[in-house]
């Protein structure tokens, strides 16, 4: 291969290189995404204001009790989310996941939108994956009235 | 008694490692037949203790022997016989002994077949998989020791992680993967043999060739067949979430489909050198690395891993394994200089190169974007996610480029070409391709990278049709045979070859699989009542009941759907849920059912529907009523074309198969001297070149 074809290669290589590099970097600033919990969502608001409305985030903490409202046939499910310090309220379309109830925690994944309402596309159960003994009810008595109504 | 046969054997291998280590590469260098002999036996040896382990801890699982601590860890008296047999590989330790076995297979079988070949790379090969033995042996011995005692003994255990005694595909999705992560050991060991022995021509690639599709083979069953499993239990109706468990996965596949394109660069022309060697130590590296990934509780979060002992432990080994080698690869620099110089820049070899580079590019996008979370909370301590979207954006562009160079580069010779030639290769495959992409804009499809993918799917599709169209008519040419004889001889002459080119089939297949499916699927999620009915594209489906059943290792609340398709009654889908006592939380089982079918006669007066892959339907019970009953949720998704995902991989699987027979006249020196006179020559079909004489 003569010197200025190598020389066109090599440009070619670079350039397909640099865009590469581009892409990633796109990528990752556009599609990194954040995890919150209430409070520091509270901090970041009254800090950066409206910088962050709209943006992907992910939201952690714990399913306030008392605020859990579901209603299965519009399949809007309305709870807060809270730590020590902050709350914020939470909209979700669609079941919640099973083990999903008041007290537990949850990682919302979503947008806060300016109505002040974490819109949440996302939503997951902090359980362990370690093995516990079961505790309280045996599931086959939690719905034996089901098994009941159904036969 | 079996945690003392288990543990003896453990330590018999580690002993057994650690001579082979030392006769292999000892022998290696001082060619001494007595060690190389040593080195062979020793590997026979690893092979038998490990396979003692092995056995003895299927025998403690299937018997619930409890004293074993790792079936008292995921044994239970109530999960069934196969799953209990599967969970060998469940947990930590298990799967370190699977692997650990496999390991020992491979070194048994490198050992057997090499057992009369004098070649001087084999007893460093032997050597190095000892080492690599030394590490996994030690794991067993200390850290993940599955052979524990444990007094008192427990009557019974929690059982296997629910979601991997949910579903039967957990017995071929990680045996799959395992033979293609530790089958890479195999041209790895040999291209370290290369370095030590000093011998760095083409043998290392030439010996390892077959083992290298092979296990190539079976890391994409085992990638298929994983996003089938999760396809099938996870219930969100997705097949492939970028998840590190499954990138770690994907990773080594990209490496290793970059060098077994590389290699045929440096066989062909003797290009790439070094290029190699590196791919296949990084394609190494990449599966302990993944195994590391998947293994060390680094996923959940940088401080999570310095708990355990195994992460740091893999994280030594990979440091071990990338500075020896780096070193090893300076020590030979002189000798790595290529013979071959790339002749033009419209070749073979350079789209193979283009290849590598977009490959390994693919390798880079994907290991930052899994390991970006853990550098940004190492950096500042920010906990930060790198979802889908992301691998999304980089993936596309560099998958359908790639796609496109698939489309290329068979079909131009090796060294040169000349633009007539190149008009007759692309003039049909480039006209067939933009048809493709009208045709699939007539019917609706908009988006830009859909578009682009399915043509250059058409494109790719015809050149491969091309290559088996001139194949076979050089064949009847020359030894004037009729064209399904033709078709079989060289598949069989070549099979090498025609195999890759199935396999290129088989991609074309899974990619625009993924592209239909990922950009053509719709879902509804809905609450029913009792005996109401809900629309989705083509279906109609009714929820008619809720039942329970309870069963010895679960209990199952299921849901019944009648599906109504053109009006009529099409079937009943009874997606369920199930709660394992060693989870809080249900594991689901979606019913996905195919209902486009085209009846196939099997026999006289014998019908039988084949589904024709155009779409799934696919319900998950969401949630439901466990009081009275009266209504369920669920989520109902249309996923087009996914049946032909996996449809894409047995066709890789078969061209997988076929490539890594043996090659007739195998490495007999008269087709060497074929090879190397084809080398010579840009031979544009060199299936006329072997001598027809049979």
């Amino acid at each position: 291969m003569s010197k200025s074809k190598k020389v066109w290669a090599g440009l070619g290589v670079l350039a397909i290189a640099g865009a590469i590099a581009l892409l990633i970097a796109g990528g990752l600033s556009s599609n990194v995404v954040y995890f919150l919990t209430p409070s520091e969502l509270r901090a970041e608001l009254a800090e950066r204001g409206n910088e962050i409305v709209d943006q992907p985030l992910r939201l952690g903490g714990q399913v306030k009790p008392g605020s859990l409202n579901w209603n299965a046939e519009a399949l809007d499910l309305q709870f807060v989310v809270q730590d020590s310090v902050g709350e914020v309220p939470v909209r979700s379309t669609g079941a919640p996941p099973s083990m999903f109830k008041e007290g537990i925690g949850v990682v919302v994944e979503g947008r806060y939108t300016r109505e002040g309402v974490f819109e949440s596309t996302n939503l997951m159960v902090k359980h362990s994956n370690e093995y516990e003994p079961p505790h309280g009810d045996k599931p086959a008595e939690m719905y034996e009235s089901l098994i009941k109504s159904d036969r | 008694m079996l945690n003392l046969i288990g543990s003896a054997a453990i330590v018999a291998s580690l002993l057994g490692a650690l001579a082979v280590a030392v006769t292999g590469i000892v022998g290696g260098f001082t060619r001494k037949p007595g060690l190389i002999r040593a080195a062979r036996y020793g590997t026979y040896f690893v092979f038998a203790a490990m396979t003692t382990a092995v056995v003895t801890m299927e025998v403690a699982l299937l018997t619930h022997d409890f004293s074993v601590s790792y079936v008292a860890r995921v044994g239970s008296r109530e999960t069934p016989d196969y799953y209990t047999a599967i969970s060998l590989w469940s947990s930590l330790e298990g799967s370190i002994l699977f692997w650990g076995w496999i390991l020992a297979a491979y070194g048994a079988l490198v050992a057997f077949v090499n057992r009369r070949s004098d070649s001087r790379l084999v007893p460093f090969a032997e050597g190095v998989m000892g080492i690599v033995g030394l590490f996994f042996f030690g794991l067993l011995t200390g850290p993940a020791n599955p052979f524990g005692e444990v007094f008192p003994v427990p009557a019974n255990g929690p059982g296997p992680n629910p979601l991997l005694q949910n579903h039967p595909l957990m017995g071929l999705h990680p045996p799959m993967l395992y033979l293609g992560y530790v089958g890479l050991t195999v041209p790895f060991a040999f291209a370290i043999g290369a370095l030590l022995s000093g011998k760095l021509d083409e043998e290392w690639i030439r010996s390892t060739r077959r083992w290298t599709v092979a296990a190539w083979a079976f890391l994409s069953v085992g990638i298929v067949a994983g996003g089938w499993w999760s396809y099938e239990v996870l219930g969100w109706g997705g097949y492939w979430a970028w998840d590190p468990v499954e990138n770690a996965s994907f990773l080594p596949w990209l490496t290793a489909t970059a060098f077994l394109h590389s290699v045929m660069v440096q066989e062909r022309r003797g290009m790439l050198r070094t290029w190699n060697l590196s791919l296949i130590i990084g394609t190494f590296l990449l599966t302990l690395f993944g195994t590391f990934l998947t293994r060390s509780g680094i996923l959940d979060s940088v401080h999570a891993f310095t708990e355990g002992v195994i992460g740091p432990l893999f994280l030594g080994f990979i440091a071990l394994v990338m500075v020896s080698s780096l070193v090893l690869i300076a020590w030979r620099a002189d000798r790595l200089h290529a013979p071959g110089s790339l002749d033009a820049v419209v070749s073979r070899e350079s789209t193979f190169i283009l290849n590598n580079l977009l490959f390994v590019a693919f390798t880079f996008t994907v290991l930052l974007g899994t390991t970006f979370p853990l550098i940004v909370e190492a950096v500042n301590g920010n906990r930060v996610s790198v979802g889908p979207p992301y691998f999304n954006m980089v993936s596309v562009p560099l998958g359908v480029l790639l796609l496109f160079l698939m489309g290329v580069g068979p079909a131009l010779p090796w060294r040169r070409t000349t633009p007539e030639k190149l008009k007759r290769s692309f003039l049909v495959p480039s006209i067939v391709g933009i048809v493709t992409l009208l045709f699939a804009l007539l019917v609706g499809t908009r988006d830009i990278w859909p578009l682009v993918t399915f043509g250059f799917a058409g494109f790719v599709m015809t050149t491969v049709v091309e290559e088996f169209r001139k194949g076979i008519s050089a064949r009847r040419r020359i030894a004037g045979v009729p064209a399904p004889r033709a078709l079989g001889q060289i598949l069989v002459r070549n099979n090498r070859r025609y195999g890759g080119y199935i396999v290129h089939a088989g991609i074309v297949v899974i990619v625009v699989a993924l592209a239909i499916s990922g950009s053509q699927r719709f879902e509804r999620e809905v609450t029913l009542r009792r005996g109401e009915s809900m629309l989705l594209g083509d279906y109609g489906i009714r929820f008619d009941e809720l039942w329970a059943e309870e069963q010895a290792q679960r209990f199952v609340v299921g849901s019944t759907f009648t599906v109504f398709r053109k009006g009529s009654e099409a079937g009943v889908m009874q997606p369920r849920m199930n709660y394992y006592p060693n989870s809080q939380q249900p594991i689901a089982t979606p019913a996905v059912r195919c209902f486009n079918s085209i009846d196939v006669r099997v026999s006289r007066g014998r019908r039988v529907g084949v589904c024709t892959g155009k779409e799934d339907l696919y319900l998950t019970l969401m949630a439901f009523d466990d009081q009275e009953g009266a209504h369920a949720t669920v989520r109902a998704i249309v996923n087009p074309a996914v049946p032909w995902l996996w449809f894409g991989g047995m066709i890789v699987a078969l061209g997988a198969i076929l490539a890594v027979m043996p090659q007739r006249g195998g490495r007999r020196p008269a087709v060497s001297a074929v090879d190397a006179e084809a080398r010579e020559r840009p031979a544009e079909h060199p299936e006329a070149a072997v001598p027809a004489t049979v």
